[in-house]
Protein backbone atom coordinates (compact mmCIF):
# COMPACT_ATOMS: atom_id res chain seq x y z
CA UNK A 1 0.00 0.00 0.00
CA UNK A 2 1.02 3.03 -0.94
CA UNK A 3 1.85 6.11 1.87
CA UNK A 4 -0.91 8.80 0.90
CA UNK A 5 0.78 12.59 0.91
CA UNK A 6 -1.55 15.04 2.97
CA UNK A 7 -4.12 16.12 0.30
CA UNK A 8 -4.96 20.18 0.31
CA UNK A 9 -7.99 21.15 1.72
CA UNK A 10 -8.32 23.48 -1.38
CA UNK A 11 -8.74 20.13 -3.77
CA UNK A 12 -11.14 18.31 -1.43
CA UNK A 13 -13.39 21.32 -1.08
CA UNK A 14 -13.02 21.55 -4.95
CA UNK A 15 -14.22 17.95 -5.16
CA UNK A 16 -16.70 18.21 -2.56
CA UNK A 17 -18.51 21.21 -4.42
CA UNK A 18 -18.65 19.01 -7.37
CA UNK A 19 -20.33 16.62 -5.98
CA UNK A 20 -23.07 19.01 -5.07
CA UNK A 21 -23.00 20.48 -8.19
CA UNK A 22 -23.45 17.28 -9.89
CA UNK A 23 -26.40 15.93 -7.62
CA UNK A 24 -28.30 19.55 -7.85
CA UNK A 25 -27.76 19.64 -11.63
CA UNK A 26 -29.68 16.50 -11.59
CA UNK A 27 -32.26 17.70 -9.39
CA UNK A 28 -32.65 21.25 -11.18
CA UNK A 29 -36.16 21.05 -12.52
CA UNK A 30 -37.53 20.14 -9.28
CA UNK A 31 -34.87 22.65 -7.14
CA UNK A 32 -36.64 25.27 -9.23
CA UNK A 33 -40.21 23.99 -8.77
CA UNK A 34 -39.23 23.96 -4.67
CA UNK A 35 -37.74 27.70 -4.63
CA UNK A 36 -39.40 29.69 -7.43
CA UNK A 37 -43.03 28.76 -7.64
CA UNK A 38 -44.34 30.62 -4.59
CA UNK A 39 -42.75 34.01 -5.71
CA UNK A 40 -43.44 33.45 -8.93
CA UNK A 41 -46.91 32.81 -8.30
CA UNK A 42 -47.14 36.54 -5.96
CA UNK A 43 -46.15 38.07 -9.13
CA UNK A 44 -48.71 36.73 -10.88
CA UNK A 45 -51.12 37.86 -8.33
CA UNK A 46 -49.46 41.17 -7.58
CA UNK A 47 -47.88 42.02 -10.45
CA UNK A 48 -50.07 41.14 -13.34
CA UNK A 49 -54.05 40.18 -12.29
CA UNK A 50 -54.00 43.23 -9.49
CA UNK A 51 -52.84 45.67 -11.66
CA UNK A 52 -54.76 44.99 -14.27
CA UNK A 53 -57.98 45.23 -12.49
CA UNK A 54 -56.51 48.60 -10.84
CA UNK A 55 -56.41 47.03 -7.58
CA UNK A 56 -53.07 47.88 -6.82
CA UNK A 57 -50.81 51.09 -8.10
CA UNK A 58 -48.56 50.20 -11.26
CA UNK A 59 -45.88 51.68 -9.47
CA UNK A 60 -45.73 48.68 -6.56
CA UNK A 61 -44.09 46.82 -9.53
CA UNK A 62 -40.83 48.78 -8.89
CA UNK A 63 -41.07 48.06 -4.95
CA UNK A 64 -42.46 44.23 -5.27
CA UNK A 65 -39.46 43.10 -8.33
CA UNK A 66 -36.55 43.16 -6.16
CA UNK A 67 -38.73 41.86 -3.29
CA UNK A 68 -39.30 38.91 -4.92
CA UNK A 69 -35.84 38.63 -6.19
CA UNK A 70 -34.52 38.50 -2.88
CA UNK A 71 -36.70 35.85 -1.47
CA UNK A 72 -36.44 33.42 -4.32
CA UNK A 73 -32.73 33.88 -3.48
CA UNK A 74 -33.13 33.50 0.28
CA UNK A 75 -35.74 30.90 0.01
CA UNK A 76 -33.65 28.42 -2.45
CA UNK A 77 -30.32 29.41 -0.41
CA UNK A 78 -31.78 28.54 2.93
CA UNK A 79 -33.54 25.06 1.32
CA UNK A 80 -30.70 24.02 -0.27
CA UNK A 81 -28.56 23.97 2.97
CA UNK A 82 -31.00 22.73 5.41
CA UNK A 83 -33.04 19.82 3.75
CA UNK A 84 -30.13 17.85 3.04
CA UNK A 85 -28.81 18.19 6.27
CA UNK A 86 -32.14 17.19 7.82
CA UNK A 87 -32.06 14.24 5.84
CA UNK A 88 -28.49 13.07 6.60
CA UNK A 89 -28.17 13.61 10.04
CA UNK A 90 -31.75 12.62 10.28
CA UNK A 91 -31.46 9.27 8.63
CA UNK A 92 -29.67 8.52 5.31
CA UNK A 93 -26.52 9.50 7.03
CA UNK A 94 -24.97 9.85 3.59
CA UNK A 95 -23.05 13.06 4.44
CA UNK A 96 -20.71 10.73 6.36
CA UNK A 97 -18.90 9.72 3.26
CA UNK A 98 -17.73 13.39 3.10
CA UNK A 99 -16.90 14.05 7.29
CA UNK A 100 -14.25 10.83 6.68
CA UNK A 101 -12.77 13.19 4.02
CA UNK A 102 -9.08 14.25 5.27
CA UNK A 103 -10.07 17.41 6.02
CA UNK A 104 -11.63 19.65 9.26
CA UNK A 105 -14.76 18.84 9.06
CA UNK A 106 -15.79 22.93 9.36
CA UNK A 107 -15.12 22.66 6.05
CA UNK A 108 -17.41 20.31 5.05
CA UNK A 109 -19.96 22.65 6.22
CA UNK A 110 -18.62 25.77 4.60
CA UNK A 111 -18.72 23.79 1.03
CA UNK A 112 -22.71 23.46 1.80
CA UNK A 113 -22.89 27.20 2.17
CA UNK A 114 -21.25 27.65 -0.64
CA UNK A 115 -23.25 25.56 -2.57
CA UNK A 116 -25.98 26.96 -0.83
CA UNK A 117 -24.65 30.49 -2.48
CA UNK A 118 -24.75 29.36 -5.79
CA UNK A 119 -28.20 27.55 -5.85
CA UNK A 120 -30.02 31.24 -4.48
CA UNK A 121 -28.13 33.06 -7.81
CA UNK A 122 -29.61 30.49 -9.96
CA UNK A 123 -32.79 30.58 -8.60
CA UNK A 124 -32.25 34.43 -8.30
CA UNK A 125 -31.50 34.68 -12.52
CA UNK A 126 -33.83 32.24 -13.13
CA UNK A 127 -37.10 34.45 -11.60
CA UNK A 128 -35.55 38.09 -12.21
CA UNK A 129 -36.43 37.96 -16.45
CA UNK A 130 -39.97 35.67 -16.17
CA UNK A 131 -41.19 37.94 -13.41
CA UNK A 132 -40.29 40.97 -15.70
CA UNK A 133 -42.19 39.46 -18.48
CA UNK A 134 -44.78 39.02 -16.73
CA UNK A 135 -45.17 42.28 -15.04
CA UNK A 136 -44.33 44.18 -18.12
CA UNK A 137 -42.22 47.32 -18.28
CA UNK A 138 -41.14 48.48 -14.37
CA UNK A 139 -39.55 52.04 -13.71
CA UNK A 140 -36.81 52.40 -12.85
CA UNK A 141 -35.51 49.22 -13.48
CA UNK A 142 -31.31 49.41 -13.95
CA UNK A 143 -28.61 47.07 -14.53
CA UNK A 144 -25.84 49.73 -13.87
CA UNK A 145 -25.38 48.91 -9.88
CA UNK A 146 -24.00 45.76 -10.36
CA UNK A 147 -21.38 46.23 -8.18
CA UNK A 148 -23.36 46.17 -5.19
CA UNK A 149 -26.35 44.05 -7.07
CA UNK A 150 -23.45 41.62 -6.47
CA UNK A 151 -22.49 41.88 -3.22
CA UNK A 152 -26.01 41.39 -2.02
CA UNK A 153 -26.44 38.57 -4.00
CA UNK A 154 -23.60 37.13 -2.24
CA UNK A 155 -23.69 38.41 1.17
CA UNK A 156 -27.91 37.57 1.37
CA UNK A 157 -26.58 33.95 -0.14
CA UNK A 158 -24.57 33.24 2.37
CA UNK A 159 -26.32 34.61 5.01
CA UNK A 160 -29.21 32.57 4.32
CA UNK A 161 -27.36 29.03 3.59
CA UNK A 162 -25.50 29.67 6.99
CA UNK A 163 -28.95 30.04 8.53
CA UNK A 164 -29.95 26.99 6.37
CA UNK A 165 -26.65 25.37 8.18
CA UNK A 166 -28.03 26.26 11.54
CA UNK A 167 -31.58 25.20 10.86
CA UNK A 168 -30.61 21.69 9.24
CA UNK A 169 -28.32 21.20 11.76
CA UNK A 170 -30.45 21.94 15.25
CA UNK A 171 -34.16 20.40 13.91
CA UNK A 172 -35.04 17.17 14.06
CA UNK A 173 -36.19 15.46 11.07
CA UNK A 174 -39.91 15.58 12.81
CA UNK A 175 -39.82 19.53 12.71
CA UNK A 176 -38.96 20.16 9.39
CA UNK A 177 -42.76 21.11 8.63
CA UNK A 178 -42.78 23.18 12.10
CA UNK A 179 -39.37 25.11 10.42
CA UNK A 180 -41.60 25.75 7.42
CA UNK A 181 -44.49 27.21 9.12
CA UNK A 182 -43.48 29.08 12.04
CA UNK A 183 -39.64 30.39 11.05
CA UNK A 184 -39.54 30.65 7.55
CA UNK A 185 -43.69 31.58 6.72
CA UNK A 186 -43.38 34.98 9.24
CA UNK A 187 -39.57 35.33 7.87
CA UNK A 188 -41.52 35.83 4.20
CA UNK A 189 -44.58 37.85 4.98
CA UNK A 190 -42.70 40.23 7.60
CA UNK A 191 -39.55 40.20 5.10
CA UNK A 192 -40.08 43.32 3.65
CA UNK A 193 -40.21 41.80 0.07
CA UNK A 194 -43.34 42.35 -0.63
CA UNK A 195 -43.46 46.15 0.62
CA UNK A 196 -40.53 48.46 0.90
CA UNK A 197 -38.92 49.50 4.48
CA UNK A 198 -39.39 52.76 3.90
CA UNK A 199 -43.28 52.22 3.74
CA UNK A 200 -43.40 50.92 7.57
CA UNK A 201 -42.92 54.53 8.61
CA UNK A 202 -47.23 53.88 8.39
CA UNK A 203 -46.67 51.32 11.25
CA UNK A 204 -43.73 52.35 13.36
CA UNK A 205 -43.48 49.38 15.75
CA UNK A 206 -43.30 47.08 12.48
CA UNK A 207 -40.73 49.09 10.99
CA UNK A 208 -38.39 48.19 14.22
CA UNK A 209 -39.44 44.60 15.02
CA UNK A 210 -38.65 43.59 11.89
CA UNK A 211 -34.82 44.21 11.79
CA UNK A 212 -34.44 41.24 13.23
CA UNK A 213 -35.38 39.52 10.01
CA UNK A 214 -32.43 38.81 7.60
CA UNK A 215 -34.66 38.97 4.45
CA UNK A 216 -34.99 42.68 5.27
CA UNK A 217 -31.30 43.57 4.42
CA UNK A 218 -31.73 41.04 1.45
CA UNK A 219 -34.71 42.94 0.12
CA UNK A 220 -33.78 46.45 0.46
CA UNK A 221 -30.01 45.35 -1.14
CA UNK A 222 -32.26 44.45 -3.61
CA UNK A 223 -34.21 47.75 -3.99
CA UNK A 224 -31.25 49.53 -4.31
CA UNK A 225 -29.51 48.22 -6.35
CA UNK A 226 -32.24 47.14 -8.64
CA UNK A 227 -34.96 50.06 -8.33
CA UNK A 228 -32.39 52.86 -6.71
CA UNK A 229 -35.46 55.60 -6.84
CA UNK A 230 -37.46 53.80 -4.37
CA UNK A 231 -37.01 54.92 -1.24
CA UNK A 232 -34.75 52.40 0.48
CA UNK A 233 -32.79 51.91 3.78
CA UNK A 234 -29.10 53.03 3.81
CA UNK A 235 -26.84 51.00 1.70
CA UNK A 236 -24.13 51.00 4.13
CA UNK A 237 -25.97 49.52 7.15
CA UNK A 238 -27.75 47.07 4.72
CA UNK A 239 -24.20 45.94 3.78
CA UNK A 240 -23.31 45.89 7.90
CA UNK A 241 -26.46 44.29 8.86
CA UNK A 242 -25.93 41.41 6.10
CA UNK A 243 -22.15 41.22 7.14
CA UNK A 244 -23.13 40.90 10.80
CA UNK A 245 -26.02 38.27 10.82
CA UNK A 246 -23.44 35.78 8.36
CA UNK A 247 -21.11 36.16 11.02
CA UNK A 248 -23.60 35.16 13.78
CA UNK A 249 -25.45 32.17 11.40
CA UNK A 250 -22.49 30.69 10.76
CA UNK A 251 -20.74 31.20 14.25
CA UNK A 252 -23.82 29.06 15.72
CA UNK A 253 -24.49 27.09 12.47
CA UNK A 254 -20.88 25.52 12.45
CA UNK A 255 -21.19 25.00 16.28
CA UNK A 256 -24.49 22.95 15.73
CA UNK A 257 -22.77 20.97 12.57
CA UNK A 258 -19.95 19.89 15.18
CA UNK A 259 -22.14 18.42 17.91
CA UNK A 260 -24.02 16.58 15.08
CA UNK A 261 -20.74 15.70 13.17
CA UNK A 262 -18.75 14.34 16.31
CA UNK A 263 -20.45 12.71 19.23
CA UNK B 1 6.18 -5.00 13.57
CA UNK B 2 4.89 -1.61 13.98
CA UNK B 3 1.43 -1.38 15.93
CA UNK B 4 -2.08 -0.13 13.36
CA UNK B 5 -3.61 1.31 16.40
CA UNK B 6 -3.00 1.86 19.65
CA UNK B 7 -5.20 2.91 22.36
CA UNK B 8 -4.57 3.68 26.35
CA UNK B 9 -6.84 4.20 29.08
CA UNK B 10 -9.42 5.06 26.00
CA UNK B 11 -12.72 6.45 28.20
CA UNK B 12 -15.97 7.49 26.94
CA UNK B 13 -18.63 8.73 28.76
CA UNK B 14 -22.00 10.07 27.02
CA UNK B 15 -23.69 12.64 29.62
CA UNK B 16 -26.74 11.14 30.80
CA UNK B 17 -30.19 12.20 29.61
CA UNK B 18 -31.47 14.90 31.99
CA UNK B 19 -35.25 14.09 32.66
CA UNK B 20 -37.15 17.05 32.18
CA UNK B 21 -37.56 18.61 35.79
CA UNK B 22 -40.89 20.58 36.98
CA UNK B 23 -39.43 24.39 37.90
CA UNK B 24 -38.81 24.49 41.56
CA UNK B 25 -38.26 21.11 41.94
CA UNK B 26 -34.83 20.45 43.36
CA UNK B 27 -32.11 19.74 41.18
CA UNK B 28 -31.77 15.71 40.46
CA UNK B 29 -28.21 14.63 41.95
CA UNK B 30 -25.04 15.57 39.19
CA UNK B 31 -25.02 11.82 37.27
CA UNK B 32 -21.77 10.93 35.49
CA UNK B 33 -23.18 9.73 32.82
CA UNK B 34 -23.39 6.76 30.61
CA UNK B 35 -19.92 5.25 30.23
CA UNK B 36 -19.61 3.74 26.94
CA UNK B 37 -16.06 2.72 27.33
CA UNK B 38 -14.00 2.34 30.15
CA UNK B 39 -9.95 2.47 30.21
CA UNK B 40 -9.62 0.74 26.97
CA UNK B 41 -6.00 -0.09 26.06
CA UNK B 42 -5.61 -1.98 22.31
CA UNK B 43 -2.29 -2.56 20.28
CA UNK B 44 -3.42 -4.07 16.73
CA UNK B 45 -0.50 -4.91 14.70
CA UNK B 46 0.36 -3.93 11.13
CA UNK B 47 -1.73 -6.30 8.69
CA UNK B 48 -3.79 -7.77 11.27
CA UNK B 49 -7.73 -8.99 11.18
CA UNK B 50 -8.89 -7.97 14.51
CA UNK B 51 -12.06 -8.53 16.17
CA UNK B 52 -14.35 -6.91 18.86
CA UNK B 53 -16.41 -9.29 19.75
CA UNK B 54 -19.43 -8.24 21.94
CA UNK B 55 -23.02 -8.00 22.69
CA UNK B 56 -25.18 -4.47 21.91
CA UNK B 57 -24.27 -1.66 23.85
CA UNK B 58 -20.86 -3.49 24.92
CA UNK B 59 -19.09 -0.46 23.12
CA UNK B 60 -18.39 -1.89 19.88
CA UNK B 61 -19.53 0.92 17.85
CA UNK B 62 -17.80 3.76 20.17
CA UNK B 63 -14.25 2.27 19.87
CA UNK B 64 -14.84 2.28 16.54
CA UNK B 65 -15.95 5.80 16.40
CA UNK B 66 -13.25 7.08 18.20
CA UNK B 67 -11.28 5.07 16.05
CA UNK B 68 -12.41 6.68 12.85
CA UNK B 69 -12.59 10.49 14.64
CA UNK B 70 -16.17 10.64 14.72
CA UNK B 71 -16.30 10.43 18.48
CA UNK B 72 -14.63 12.36 20.49
CA UNK B 73 -12.81 10.10 23.49
CA UNK B 74 -13.83 11.47 27.41
CA UNK B 75 -10.43 10.56 28.42
CA UNK B 76 -7.05 8.56 27.20
CA UNK B 77 -5.09 8.64 23.92
CA UNK B 78 -5.91 6.54 20.22
CA UNK B 79 -3.17 6.42 17.64
CA UNK B 80 -4.19 5.31 14.48
CA UNK B 81 -2.01 4.44 11.21
CA UNK B 82 0.61 7.10 13.24
CA UNK B 83 -1.88 9.68 13.72
CA UNK B 84 -3.54 10.60 16.64
CA UNK B 85 -7.01 11.10 16.44
CA UNK B 86 -7.83 14.03 18.90
CA UNK B 87 -4.81 16.52 17.29
CA UNK B 88 -4.40 14.98 13.71
CA UNK B 89 -8.43 13.36 13.30
CA UNK B 90 -7.71 14.64 9.24
CA UNK B 91 -4.45 13.23 9.10
CA UNK B 92 -6.23 9.51 10.68
CA UNK B 93 -8.93 10.12 8.42
CA UNK B 94 -6.72 9.86 5.04
CA UNK B 95 -5.21 6.32 5.95
CA UNK B 96 -8.50 4.61 7.40
CA UNK B 97 -11.19 3.38 5.48
CA UNK B 98 -14.74 2.79 6.86
CA UNK B 99 -17.51 0.20 6.38
CA UNK B 100 -20.47 1.48 8.50
CA UNK B 101 -23.21 -0.67 10.25
CA UNK B 102 -25.80 0.60 7.86
CA UNK B 103 -25.20 1.10 4.35
CA UNK B 104 -25.01 5.23 3.41
CA UNK B 105 -24.08 5.30 -0.08
CA UNK B 106 -25.08 8.39 -1.40
CA UNK B 107 -27.83 8.26 -3.43
CA UNK B 108 -27.68 11.49 -5.53
CA UNK B 109 -24.88 9.93 -7.18
CA UNK B 110 -24.47 5.92 -8.91
CA UNK B 111 -23.08 3.58 -8.13
CA UNK B 112 -19.30 4.03 -9.48
CA UNK B 113 -20.15 7.48 -9.34
CA UNK B 114 -20.40 6.78 -5.43
CA UNK B 115 -16.92 5.32 -5.87
CA UNK B 116 -15.31 8.04 -7.92
CA UNK B 117 -16.38 10.72 -5.97
CA UNK B 118 -15.21 9.12 -2.39
CA UNK B 119 -11.83 8.77 -3.76
CA UNK B 120 -12.15 12.39 -5.33
CA UNK B 121 -12.44 13.58 -1.90
CA UNK B 122 -8.84 11.82 -1.17
CA UNK B 123 -7.26 14.00 -3.76
CA UNK B 124 -7.25 11.12 -6.13
CA UNK B 125 -7.45 12.31 -9.69
CA UNK B 126 -10.80 11.53 -11.92
CA UNK B 127 -8.82 8.93 -14.36
CA UNK B 128 -7.11 7.38 -11.12
CA UNK B 129 -10.58 6.99 -9.27
CA UNK B 130 -11.92 5.64 -12.52
CA UNK B 131 -10.15 3.44 -12.77
CA UNK B 132 -9.89 1.67 -9.27
CA UNK B 133 -13.35 1.91 -9.13
CA UNK B 134 -14.29 -0.28 -11.83
CA UNK B 135 -11.57 -2.63 -10.52
CA UNK B 136 -13.05 -2.63 -7.60
CA UNK B 137 -16.90 -3.14 -8.72
CA UNK B 138 -15.25 -6.23 -11.08
CA UNK B 139 -13.79 -7.28 -8.05
CA UNK B 140 -16.95 -7.11 -5.51
CA UNK B 141 -18.91 -8.47 -8.00
CA UNK B 142 -21.35 -5.63 -8.85
CA UNK B 143 -19.54 -4.47 -12.46
CA UNK B 144 -22.80 -5.21 -13.85
CA UNK B 145 -24.37 -2.86 -11.54
CA UNK B 146 -21.79 0.08 -12.86
CA UNK B 147 -24.03 2.77 -13.96
CA UNK B 148 -27.29 2.06 -11.78
CA UNK B 149 -28.89 3.99 -9.07
CA UNK B 150 -27.61 3.10 -5.56
CA UNK B 151 -31.51 1.59 -4.58
CA UNK B 152 -31.36 -0.43 -7.40
CA UNK B 153 -28.83 -2.61 -5.39
CA UNK B 154 -29.95 -5.50 -3.07
CA UNK B 155 -28.79 -5.38 1.01
CA UNK B 156 -25.80 -7.26 0.20
CA UNK B 157 -24.61 -5.66 -2.69
CA UNK B 158 -24.93 -2.28 -1.34
CA UNK B 159 -23.02 -3.78 1.41
CA UNK B 160 -20.34 -4.59 -0.97
CA UNK B 161 -20.21 -1.04 -2.86
CA UNK B 162 -19.50 0.38 1.12
CA UNK B 163 -16.34 -2.10 1.26
CA UNK B 164 -15.66 -0.57 -2.19
CA UNK B 165 -15.73 2.96 -0.89
CA UNK B 166 -13.76 2.17 1.76
CA UNK B 167 -10.94 1.03 -0.53
CA UNK B 168 -10.92 3.52 -3.28
CA UNK B 169 -8.72 5.73 -1.37
CA UNK B 170 -6.64 2.53 -0.60
CA UNK B 171 -6.23 3.01 3.32
CA UNK B 172 -3.99 1.09 5.26
CA UNK B 173 -6.78 0.64 8.01
CA UNK B 174 -9.94 -0.82 7.06
CA UNK B 175 -13.20 -0.50 9.40
CA UNK B 176 -16.20 -2.36 9.33
CA UNK B 177 -18.86 -2.06 12.16
CA UNK B 178 -20.98 -5.27 11.93
CA UNK B 179 -20.40 -5.72 8.48
CA UNK B 180 -23.02 -8.78 8.16
CA UNK B 181 -25.48 -8.10 10.21
CA UNK B 182 -28.94 -8.53 7.76
CA UNK B 183 -27.19 -9.91 5.30
CA UNK B 184 -28.72 -13.52 4.18
CA UNK B 185 -26.27 -16.30 4.75
CA UNK B 186 -25.14 -16.25 1.02
CA UNK B 187 -23.55 -12.99 1.19
CA UNK B 188 -22.44 -13.49 4.23
CA UNK B 189 -20.25 -16.22 3.06
CA UNK B 190 -19.69 -13.94 0.18
CA UNK B 191 -18.22 -10.91 1.96
CA UNK B 192 -16.06 -13.24 4.58
CA UNK B 193 -14.19 -14.32 1.34
CA UNK B 194 -13.88 -10.79 0.20
CA UNK B 195 -12.48 -9.63 3.63
CA UNK B 196 -10.42 -12.93 3.85
CA UNK B 197 -8.80 -11.25 0.14
CA UNK B 198 -8.31 -7.85 1.75
CA UNK B 199 -6.56 -9.39 5.04
CA UNK B 200 -4.16 -11.49 2.06
CA UNK B 201 -2.68 -8.24 0.67
CA UNK B 202 -1.28 -7.08 4.35
CA UNK B 203 -4.35 -4.36 5.16
CA UNK B 204 -4.95 -4.24 8.76
CA UNK B 205 -8.79 -4.63 9.03
CA UNK B 206 -10.52 -3.86 12.05
CA UNK B 207 -13.89 -5.58 12.59
CA UNK B 208 -16.94 -5.68 15.30
CA UNK B 209 -19.55 -8.13 15.21
CA UNK B 210 -21.98 -9.84 17.51
CA UNK B 211 -21.20 -13.24 15.85
CA UNK B 212 -19.13 -15.56 17.42
CA UNK B 213 -18.66 -17.96 14.02
CA UNK B 214 -17.45 -14.95 12.51
CA UNK B 215 -15.01 -13.84 14.83
CA UNK B 216 -13.63 -17.12 15.25
CA UNK B 217 -13.63 -17.94 11.05
CA UNK B 218 -11.79 -14.48 10.48
CA UNK B 219 -10.08 -13.22 13.09
CA UNK B 220 -6.06 -13.05 14.15
CA UNK B 221 -6.60 -12.31 17.16
CA UNK B 222 -10.28 -11.33 19.11
CA UNK B 223 -10.72 -8.78 22.24
CA UNK B 224 -13.63 -9.77 23.70
CA UNK B 225 -15.86 -6.16 25.21
CA UNK B 226 -18.81 -6.18 27.44
CA UNK B 227 -20.10 -2.98 29.36
CA UNK B 228 -17.17 -0.93 27.73
CA UNK B 229 -14.54 -2.91 29.72
CA UNK B 230 -12.12 -5.78 27.65
CA UNK B 231 -12.30 -8.55 29.18
CA UNK B 232 -10.13 -11.14 27.36
CA UNK B 233 -7.81 -10.57 24.37
CA UNK B 234 -6.47 -13.30 22.19
CA UNK B 235 -6.23 -15.56 19.28
CA UNK B 236 -9.37 -17.39 18.26
CA UNK B 237 -7.39 -20.98 19.46
CA UNK B 238 -6.14 -19.62 22.28
CA UNK B 239 -9.36 -18.07 23.88
CA UNK B 240 -11.25 -21.47 23.10
CA UNK B 241 -8.40 -22.89 25.67
CA UNK B 242 -9.15 -20.70 27.93
CA UNK B 243 -12.92 -21.36 27.96
CA UNK B 244 -14.04 -23.45 31.04
CA UNK B 245 -13.99 -27.56 30.20
CA UNK B 246 -17.44 -27.06 31.16
CA UNK B 247 -20.23 -27.74 28.65
CA UNK B 248 -23.26 -25.24 29.54
CA UNK B 249 -26.90 -26.39 29.47
CA UNK B 250 -29.51 -23.98 29.45
CA UNK B 251 -32.92 -25.72 30.02
CA UNK B 252 -36.49 -23.52 29.81
CA UNK B 253 -39.21 -24.25 32.41
CA UNK B 254 -42.82 -23.54 32.53
CA UNK B 255 -42.09 -21.10 35.85
CA UNK B 256 -39.62 -19.69 37.74
CA UNK B 257 -35.95 -21.66 37.55
CA UNK B 258 -34.87 -20.88 41.22
CA UNK B 259 -36.61 -23.73 42.79
CA UNK B 260 -34.90 -26.07 40.90
CA UNK B 261 -31.30 -24.56 40.91
CA UNK B 262 -30.53 -25.38 44.98
CA UNK B 263 -31.70 -29.38 43.80
CA UNK B 264 -29.84 -29.05 40.76
CA UNK B 265 -26.62 -28.24 42.52
CA UNK B 266 -26.84 -31.05 44.66
CA UNK B 267 -26.30 -33.42 41.61
CA UNK B 268 -23.13 -34.96 41.19
CA UNK B 269 -21.22 -33.39 37.80
CA UNK B 270 -22.94 -30.20 38.37
CA UNK B 271 -20.37 -27.13 39.12
CA UNK B 272 -22.46 -24.37 38.82
CA UNK B 273 -26.43 -23.63 38.35
CA UNK B 274 -27.36 -20.06 37.67
CA UNK B 275 -31.56 -19.62 37.55
CA UNK B 276 -32.13 -16.32 35.51
CA UNK B 277 -36.21 -16.29 35.24
CA UNK B 278 -37.17 -19.48 33.93
CA UNK B 279 -33.76 -20.18 32.49
CA UNK B 280 -31.76 -22.51 34.17
CA UNK B 281 -27.89 -22.40 33.17
CA UNK B 282 -25.94 -25.58 34.41
CA UNK B 283 -22.17 -25.66 34.15
CA UNK B 284 -20.88 -29.08 34.04
CA UNK B 285 -17.89 -31.22 32.60
CA UNK B 286 -20.24 -34.42 32.37
CA UNK B 287 -23.13 -33.57 30.39
CA UNK B 288 -24.78 -36.04 29.06
CA UNK B 289 -24.57 -37.71 32.97
CA UNK B 290 -26.48 -35.08 34.67
CA UNK B 291 -29.22 -34.24 32.01
CA UNK B 292 -31.79 -36.65 33.12
CA UNK B 293 -31.22 -36.10 36.91
CA UNK B 294 -31.73 -32.08 36.22
CA UNK B 295 -34.93 -33.12 34.57
CA UNK B 296 -35.90 -34.92 37.26
CA UNK B 297 -35.42 -32.25 39.77
CA UNK B 298 -37.35 -30.35 38.00
CA UNK B 299 -40.46 -31.82 37.83
CA UNK B 300 -39.91 -33.12 41.64
CA UNK B 301 -40.67 -29.13 41.64
CA UNK B 302 -43.25 -29.06 39.79
CA UNK B 303 -41.57 -27.83 36.54
CA UNK B 304 -41.69 -28.80 33.56
CA UNK B 305 -38.81 -28.33 30.71
CA UNK B 306 -39.40 -26.36 27.57
CA UNK B 307 -36.35 -26.31 25.61
CA UNK B 308 -33.25 -27.20 26.39
CA UNK B 309 -29.12 -25.45 24.61
CA UNK B 310 -26.57 -27.41 25.20
CA UNK B 311 -23.03 -25.77 23.95
CA UNK B 312 -19.74 -27.50 24.35
CA UNK B 313 -16.36 -25.48 25.11
CA UNK B 314 -16.36 -23.10 22.61
CA UNK B 315 -15.97 -19.06 22.83
CA UNK B 316 -19.36 -18.90 23.21
CA UNK B 317 -18.92 -21.04 27.01
CA UNK B 318 -16.03 -18.44 27.60
CA UNK B 319 -18.29 -15.48 26.79
CA UNK B 320 -21.22 -16.61 28.99
CA UNK B 321 -18.51 -17.24 31.69
CA UNK B 322 -16.82 -14.16 31.27
CA UNK B 323 -20.10 -11.92 31.24
CA UNK B 324 -22.77 -14.01 32.63
CA UNK B 325 -24.96 -12.87 29.31
CA UNK B 326 -24.97 -14.95 26.11
CA UNK B 327 -23.69 -13.07 22.88
CA UNK B 328 -26.46 -12.38 20.56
Amino acid sequence: MNELAPVSPAKVFMAILLRDVTVARRELPYFLLRTTLQPLMFVIVFGFILPKMGMVASTYGAAMLPGIIALSLALSAVQSVALPMVQDFGFTKEIEDRLLAPVAMQLIAIEKIVAGVIQGIIAALFVLPIARLIMGPIRGLTFANFGLLLAITILGGAAFSALGLFLGTGIAPQQIGLMFSVIVAPMIMFGCAYYPWRGLDAVPVMKYVVLVNPLVYVAEGMRAALTPAVPHMNVYAIVAALLAMTAFFLWVGLRSFAKRAVS
Amino acid sequence: MADAIHTRALRKVYPAPHPKRKRGAPAPPPSGGIVALDALDLDIREGEFFGLLGPNGAGKTTTIGILTTRVNATSGEAIVAGANVTTEPAAVRLRIGVVPQRPNPDRGLSVVENLIFHASYFGVTRAEATKRADALLERLAIADKRDAKVDALSGGQQQRLMIARALSHEPRVIFLDEPTVGLDPQARLALWDILRELHAQGRTIVMTTHYMEEADQLCDRLAIVDQGKLLALDTPSRLKEQAPGDTIIELTFNGDASIVADAARMIAGVSRAEPKGDVLRIFSARAGEVLSPIIAAGEASGRAVRDIHVSGPSLETLFITLTGRKLA
